[in-house]
């Protein structure tokens, strides 16, 4: 019988930050661009250039440090991590090994079982990105593209305190939920301003020491973390039942393949000669530079989740899943502002929106409408311009195209007909049209007024306020 | 007489005044190099054209006022390890012979706002790593004072121009004596400035945490005027200090009546040769003689000095040379199989023999294991050494000194014994440890009709002591020009002994 195991896992998470600039120079940050359109000596490693640290990367890893309660180091350093590859053009690595920015954190997360559980951070430090290696198989030849060097990272890395792939997902899910809240990243995992690599190993239950741990890299989802856990995981413990042992190595994940193949075992490990970057001055950050970066630092999540409740008066079902990503907590936010109806506006976001975004496949942060244009037709609604079905419809062009609404319902012509005139002229044709209907109804056949709601609702072209039909329909009806 | 036998701030003056054009001064620098680059070769690169162009732009302005400087229309020899937007920088290496920047070093530029008119680039050791300036890719420079002899390095070559008349002034690096140690072989004058104060940016590195750009001329006022111009806060380099006391002109007084000047015991036993001794004391006399207060007393550490500088030097030059790959720019081999092969031959094939030696040194004292043992004690050791000097310049306003134990060696002596080599530092490369202002000035010649030079070494930012201290020492003398300056015909100069000729 297989013995009792216990999964360990501790986080090396890279996100990208949101700077305008690398971290050593001028040069943008911005994707696409054509190959080394966004670079200059320094970050393509030209002799006699020399790095120039800039700020925002401190004051971003500070806020992510302060969020995930770290100690920040007063007077920390750039090392330098050697080592050859041509996507790297001074072969070296400009990051933090002995005084790393910010060290001792933790974040707490959400278990399974209802409770919660603080995952420690064991340190946070600054680095930059390397290039991008391009292979012409054509060619049979390699390009590099050094647009991507220098762009600004933080290296979060955990403590091994996660037991599972739902700790896991949880830890992950409130750490990029920080990181995007401060606005220090978009952190998005497929698109690579989020990487995890997972260090896992497996003991006997019980045992109070750590077995051999493993790396993986190129976790490109947050699906594919769960599926490669739980393979690691069953690959060592199949190992372990064999009498085998688990190797330390660094593993690549296939998603597609589902399975992971050893990249370069320890014995094969580089040593990385780190040493004190001689070009740059130690950071020296003063408590009244911590104080300016805390009383700049936005909201979190979890006052935010109390807040909607009490200030918006949103039940904590709504607040829960706006604040659960930053961009609907922005949207509500800036929408409710416009329109002081904020149990409408969650309304509409977490009916309709999240119903197109499914529909579409999008994420959230790929919202494009503006929140003045949902808080029109929320007007538009509540003024009794459009009807709900209407309003539904004039909303799918909203979300798509972000149009005006006012603009479009009057260019349309879907404003309700209030005219009681035009109205009871329909709903006498209607019943004219309809004598079965009449009949079942007055023979007490209550449905049938439905029937007769929607023929008057189609011969208006759904322009009409429902409620006025059904009223005028009943006491016709009466009359006959 | 030539042009370039002037001083730079003399032949600055002439061209402000009229007498000679900026286009007339870069001929006349352009005929004497082609004169005696032959026997010299202090030159990497001649910019003929470029200077020629530039004279008269320089000139032009000059006319409409926009050049007001000393060094407005002066030709300037800038070593090849400085880059040169347009100008190829070598290093004086293989593996850079073929680079051009396509940026200009920030002392270059501060130059050029001067109305200065860069000439050339002058050769050196390779990547700065050498006393001699034989471990060039392209070729040895020669000492003008003797052909037979080095001129010192690394800044050989900017040396050599300077003595040989080439040019009237130069600027050099020195990482661990590299300015001062050929000035005082040449015989002219050359300042280490106090680390931070001239930027970085553009200088190829080799030991970043010690490099520094200096000037190199023919006298103490050259100096000060060249420093002048090339200092300036420079947000590009982030290790820049940020100074309001630049003006080191002001400091050419000629008085040191009350100065208080420190002599290290420790720099005048073992390993000094006689000669050298007898005129750095007698210079310290002078000094003396002019109201300086001499005091003896121990430095302590000097010993730790070279080893130290070694160890951190190296480690620093294995990671800044790690750049020089052959995928980027320089020399890349004809032929390879695979990346991992086309860096080993193509680092193989480009670096000389002493850069190799540096690079390996450097990766083993920063290996996992070692780290500590070499790298972070030798760092300790430079925080000590620091320390002690500290000490020194509570007591004293300048320290003297050799600047280095011998004159200059016969060509093909030094490389065969590096740690000899390596020993004939031992003056200088303290003042880098501690990131000192030091200049060497020359104080005479030895019985071979070599020059010597005397080291004075100031407390950080304190160059107006020194250069004070210097300009003082300098009045009481006249400048001995080296046989190749003065034009004494290549065949004759190997067998002249020089001397006085004041």
């Amino acid at each position: 019988m297989r013995k009792l195991y216990e999964t360990v896992i501790g986080l090396e998470v890279h996100v990208e930050l949101a700077t305008k600039t690398k971290i050593f120079c001028g040069c943008s940050t911005a994707f696409g661009g054509a190959p080394n359109s966004h670079t200059c000596p320094v970050c393509t490693g030209m002799p006699g250039s020399l790095p120039v640290l800039n700020k925002q990367v401190v004051e971003y890893a500070m806020a992510v440090g302060l969020a995930t309660n770290c100690d920040i180091t007063r007077d920390c350093k750039f090392d330098r991590k050697n080592y050859f590859y041509p996507d790297n053009p001074q072969n070296y690595q400009i990051s933090q090994l002995y005084l790393p920015i910010c060290r001792n954190g933790s974040i707490e997360i959400e278990t399974e079982s209802g409770g919660t559980k603080h995952i420690g951070i064991h340190e946070i430090h600054m680095e930059e990105d390397a290039g991008k290696l391009i292979h012409d198989e054509w060619e049979d030849c390699s390009y590099v593209d050094f647009n991507r060097s220098g762009v600004p990272l933080i290296e979060i890395v955990s403590e091994p305190d996660m037991r599972s792939a739902e700790e896991v997902i949880a830890y992950l899910d409130k750490l990029r939920l920080i990181v995007q809240y401060l606005g220090a990243s978009d952190c998005k995992l497929q698109e690579g301003s989020m990487r995890a690599d997972v260090n896992l190993s497996v003991r006997e239950a019980g045992s109070k020491t750590f077995g051999t741990r493993t790396e993986m890299k190129n976790l490109n989802s947050f699906k594919a973390i769960t599926r490669a856990i739980e393979h690691e995981k069953n690959r060592q413990i199949d190992l372990l039942e064999s009498g085998e042992k688990v190797i330390q190595e660094t593993r690549r994940w296939d998603d597609v393949k589902e399975y992971s193949y050893a990249m370069r075992s320890k014995e094969d490990a580089q040593d990385y000669r780190y040493f004190p970057d001689p070009d740059l001055v130690p950071v020296h950050i003063s408590e009244e530079w911590i104080q300016e970066v805390k009383a700049r630092q936005p909201e979190l999540r979890t006052e935010k989740l109390l807040r909607y409740q009490s200030e918006y008066g949103l039940p904590f079902y709504d607040a829960d899943i706006l604040t659960g990503t930053k961009k609907l907590a922005d949207l509500f936010e800036a929408t409710a502002k416009i329109s002081s109806k904020p149990k409408k506006v969650s309304n509409w976001i977490m009916g309709e929106t999240m119903r197109l975004l499914k529909e579409s496949g999008m994420e959230p942060e790929e919202i494009r409408f503006s929140p003045e244009n949902l808080a029109k037709l929320i007007e538009l609604v509540d003024n009794g311009t459009v009807n709900g079905s209407v309003a539904k419809e004039v909303f799918e062009v909203v979300f798509a195209e972000d149009i005006d609404p006012a603009v479009y319902v009057e260019e349309k012509g879907l404003k309700t007909v209030h005219d009681e005139g035009a109205l009871r002229s329909t709903i006498d044709r209607v019943i004219k049209e309809n004598p079965k209907s009449v009949e079942d109804y007055q023979n007490g056949k209550q449905k049938a007024i439905g029937f007769l709601v929607g023929q008057t609702m189609k011969a208006m072209k759904g322009k009409a306020n429902p409620g006025m039909v059904n009223e005028i329909l009943k006491e016709v009806l009466s009359q006959l | 007489m030539n042009l370039t036998s002037l001083t730079a701030v003399a032949l600055g003056k002439k061209i402000r005044a009229k007498e000679v054009s900026a286009a007339e001064a870069a001929a006349a620098a352009l005929e004497e190099i082609k004169k005696k680059e032959p026997q010299i070769n202090s030159f990497v690169t001649v910019d003929e054209e470029g200077a020629i162009e530039r004279a008269k732009e320089v000139q032009k302005g000059i006319e409409d006022g926009i050049y007001t400087s000393p060094l407005a229309g002066v030709p300037i020899a800038v070593k090849d390890n400085i880059c040169t937007k347009g100008i190829r920088t070598t290093c004086s290496s293989k593996i850079l012979k073929n680079f051009i920047p396509s940026y200009m070093a920030q002392a270059v530029r501060n130059l050029e706002k001067a109305g200065a008119i860069v000439i050339g680039k002058t050769n050196m050791d390779e990547f700065a790593m050498g006393s001699t300036t034989e471990t060039s890719y392209f070729g040895a420079v020669k000492n003008p004072w003797n052909t037979a002899h080095v001129p010192g390095g690394s800044s050989g070559g900017s040396c050599a121009a300077v003595a040989a008349e080439e040019c009237t002034c130069a600027l050099g690096s020195d990482t661990g004596g590299s300015i001062r140690q050929p000035s005082s072989f040449c015989g002219v004058t050359g300042i280490k400035p106090t680390y931070g104060t001239v930027s970085r940016y553009g200088l190829i590195a080799y030991g970043s945490s010690l490099d520094q750009i200096g000037p190199i001329a023919k006298d103490v006022t050259d100096c000060a005027a060249i420093l002048e111009v090339i200092s300036s806060y420079d947000k590009k380099d982030s290790t820049s200090v940020r100074r309001s006391d630049l003006d080191f002109m002001s400091a050419l007084t000629d008085d040191v009546s009350g100065m208080k000047i420190g002599i290290p015991k420790d720099y005048f036993g073992n390993g000094l040769n006689e000669e050298v001794k007898q005129h750095v004391l007698s210079a310290a006399k002078v000094l003396e003689e002019k109201g300086a207060i001499l005091e003896a007393f121990d430095l302590g550490l000097v010993e730790y000095a070279v080893p130290a500088y070694y160890v951190i030097a190296c480690a620093e030059a294995s990671s800044n040379l790690a750049r020089f790959d052959g995928v980027k720019y320089g020399y890349r081999t004809d032929d390879y199989a695979g990346l991992h092969q086309m860096y080993k031959k193509s680092r193989s094939e480009g670096f000389g023999p002493e850069v190799k030696r540096r690079i390996m040194l450097g990766s083993f004292v920063l290996s996992s294991g070692y780290y500590d043992a070499y790298y972070l004690k030798a760092l300790r050791t430079k925080a000590l050494i620091k320390q002690e000097f500290d000490k020194a310049f509570a007591k004293y306003d300048v320290v003297l000194g050799p600047t280095a134990p011998s004159t200059a060696p016969e060509i093909g002596s030094s490389l065969e014994d590096p740690m000899k080599m390596y020993l004939g530092d031992i003056y200088t490369i303290s003042v880098n440890l501690a990131g000192l202002p030091g200049i060497s000035v020359p104080c005479g010649l030895d019985q071979n009709g070599l020059p010597i030079g005397l080291q004075l070494i100031g407390d950080c930012f304190q160059e107006k002591k020194i250069i004070r201290t210097a300009y003082a020492f300098e009045q009481t003398r006249q400048y001995q020009r080296s046989p190749y300056g003065s034009g004494i015909p290549a065949d004759k100069a190997a067998s002249w002994k020089g001397g006085d000729r004041a």
